[in-house]
């Protein structure tokens, strides 16, 4: 579904990206873990076509089309999603009208009529269980006054509205308290079938207890340094990253 | 011959037909003054960004009566609206006949009727109140032009149901025309009243409009102004506001600028009694050379008064924009509370505004903010929308949308708020949502 090909990206002049290749599988979930500092949130940002990243070599290919020639909204519709570290607040906008018209587009763009009324309030309701995300929180204006947890929850609501081929989840976890972090968890296992997979970025292995990675990487100055299965990610926790900085020493 | 010309010719003309009187002499001592202070200069601070050279340079008609207006004419510029009064100028003279002011609670006259009638009183009192701040040239050759004016009175302890629509139409189908429409309301204690200006050019040449209106405002009486500009890059307005708030009471304007040729909008909010509360906002959201230009005036001269104010901007194509917003709090006004805000968004490289708040503060015991913004549109906002599969069109227009809510959401009148937002979402392309 999504084939990484050396890619290599910098933000003004300083290099973040440094060769990455990664293959992720209709059906698979990959974690990816690291320090602070480390790429993560760059992979993820320009995965899903933020300008301000420049790639400078490398080639990312998405069902067989080159993703970085598409615009940013052109990526969503075709099925990638990519929930924010930090959800923006929009005041104004109100979430229910914005998420409408989010999905819509994606419809228009397989060529499917937009969804009336009526079908888009029984399709939202269904999904909010999924996230138990309350109704007067999408009658307020986007993310505005939410918690952090409130936002990371209309993040996976978002997604699962959606329902992407690729979502990324970028530290979906970060700031999320035990009950909240279950609660995304679960809706994003629900989420989760043969035909979609989810690239989990993250620092900690606690949230992969709950969303269960078929694949770990480890990534370490903007490159993959160590690829394993779920064990990995255990293994990360006891020994801490240092473990892996010593290692690279070492090989070097 | 140029419009500074022909206003020397018809003052004249005028004068000689109107016959003197209370409102003969306010024109005398206008005139005199027009013809000491003359046309604006940006060499004047408070004229520094807007030049009205160019246009008084300009072959101008000035009519001092009106052609009375086909009732299609009318119907292009009415609103679809409960009403309780419509009242017409046409060139700037109030035409009654055309006008439907039935409503028990209203008394409707022309300017040179009221000031010969038994409420001569509340215009020897309250007319020309605003050349005590407006010192210009401007205001002054309004004053000298006033004798077909229009006066409103809303009769005390009445709450007028609808809103009361002031239609302003300039008939430019043969030549360039200058009018000089000028109004006073007041509104007497307990009462409350909406009052809603619209303006149209019928025709291709140019429109000048110089406009006062002036409104006082009694004890325990509420008043609604609303203020809306849509017309083309023809027309061109020089308009003052003047709201005297006489006894304590609530005031609350909103002026809407969509479209236009050089715009000058003063609006003063004098604040007379102790406890008055006032509230100013502004949206100007403009395109291709339209200049616009908001000036403030908010006076604290009593103690605890509230005050805010509230304007907003979005700029595209070549547009040009001021904002000046004065505060002064007299030494008599402890306690006052005076906020003020502006913020502009720019949508274009070739847009530009400036924004200057001005704060005279005399009395040591207040609390006054005020703060102004110019910037684009958030980069962060944008790519979270498109991140979600939103165009970049589409999500610019909705978080345009979105900005200029705040002040839509101040026009209390729904007809008039829904007629906006329409105009506002075929401007951004956007469907209503």
């Amino acid at each position: 579904m999504l084939t990484i090909n050396n890619l290599h990206a910098q933000i003004e002049d300083k290099k973040i990206l440094n060769g990455i290749d990664l293959q992720i599988n209709a059906g698979e979930v990959h974690a990816i873990m690291g320090p602070n500092g480390s790429g993560k949130s760059t992979l993820a940002s320009v995965l899903a076509g933020r300008s301000d990243y420049e790639v400078t070599d490398g080639t990312v290919e998405f069902d067989g089309v080159d993703l970085l020639e598409m615009s940013p909204e052109e990526r969503a519709r075709e099925g990638l999603f990519l929930a924010f570290q930090y959800p923006i607040e929009i005041p104004g906008v109100s979430t229910t009208n914005f998420i409408k018209t989010a999905v819509n587009e994606a419809r228009k763009h397989r060529g499917q009529d937009a969804l009336d009324a009526v079908s888009f309030l029984k399709l939202m309701k269904e999904r909010m269980k999924l996230v138990k995300i309350d109704q007067s929180l999408l009658s307020r204006s986007l993310n505005e006054g939410f918690s952090g947890g409130e936002k990371k929850r209309n993040e996976i609501f978002q997604m699962a509205m959606l329902e992407p081929k690729l979502a990324i989840l970028d530290e979906t976890d970060s700031g999320l308290d035990i009950d909240a972090l279950r609660i995304v968890a679960d809706g994003v296992n629900a989420l989760r079938s043969k035909d979609n997979a989810t690239l989990v970025i993250t620092h900690y292995q606690r949230l992969l207890d709950y969303i269960v990675p078929d694949f770990v990487h480890v990534l370490y100055k903007g490159r993959i340094v160590k690829s394993g299965g779920k064990e990995l990610a255990l293994e990360l926790e006891e020994k801490g990253y240092d473990f892996i900085k010593q290692t690279i020493a070492e090989g070097v | 011959m140029s419009l500074t010309e022909t206003i020397q010719d018809k003052y004249n003309e005028l004068n000689a037909a109107a016959g003197n009187g209370l409102l003969g002499s306010i024109r005398a001592k206008a005139f005199e003054l027009y013809n000491k202070s003359g046309i604006p200069t940006s060499r004047n601070e408070e004229w520094k960004y807007t030049r009205l050279t160019g246009l008084t340079n300009k072959n101008f008609a000035v009519h001092t009566t009106a052609v009375v207006p086909t009732k299609e004419m009318l119907n292009n510029v009415r609103l679809q609206s409960e009403f309780a009064a419509e009242l017409f100028f046409v060139n700037g003279v109030f035409v009654k006949e055309i006008s439907t002011f039935t409503n028990d609670a209203l008394v409707v006259l022309s300017l040179h009727e009221a000031a010969d009638s038994e409420y001569k009183t509340y215009v020897q009192q309250h007319l020309n109140q605003s050349s005590k701040y407006m010192k210009d040239g401007m205001n002054a050759l309004n004053a000298a032009f006033t004798a077909n004016g229009l006066f409103v009175l809303v009769k005390k302890n009445k709450v007028v149901e609808h809103p009361i629509f002031i239609y302003h139409i300039t008939g430019t189908e043969n030549d360039n025309v200058f009018v000089q429409p000028r109004s006073l309301l007041v509104v007497e204690e307990n009462a409350q009243v909406q009052l809603v200006e619209l303006y149209k050019n019928n025709g291709l040449h140019e429109s000048f409009t110089n406009e006062v209106i002036e409104i006082a405002v009694q004890e325990n009486a509420r008043l609604e102004y609303y203020k809306v500009q849509d017309e083309n890059e023809n027309c061109h307005h020089v308009g003052t506001t003047h709201v005297q708030q006489v006894g304590k009471c609530f005031t609350h304007c909103v002026t809407i600028t969509l479209n236009g040729g050089t715009i000058r909008n003063n609006i003063n909010m004098i604040l007379e009694a102790p406890n008055n509360e006032g509230h100013l906002y502004g949206l100007y959201m403009v395109n291709g050379k339209t200049h616009v230009d908001n000036h403030s005036i908010v006076d604290n001269l009593k103690p605890n008064c509230f005050s805010n104010e509230f304007y907003k901007g979005i700029m595209d194509g070549n547009s040009t924009g001021v904002f000046n917003g004065k505060i002064f709090v007299r030494q008599d006004a402890q306690k006052t509370n005076a906020y003020q805000s502006n913020k502009n968004v720019l949508i274009s490289d070739n847009a530009s505004v400036n924004t200057k708040p001005q704060l005279e503060i005399f009395a040591d015991d207040v609390k006054c903010s005020h703060g102004c913004t110019v910037g684009q549109l958030d980069e962060d906002a944008l790519f979270y929308l498109r991140a979600r599969g939103i165009g970049e069109k589409k999500a610019k227009a909705l978080l345009l949308h979105a900005f200029a809510a705040d002040i839509l959401e101040q026009v209390k009148i729904d007809v008039l708020k829904n007629y906006l937002e329409k105009k506002i979402d075929e401007r951004l392309d956007i469907e209503v949502l």
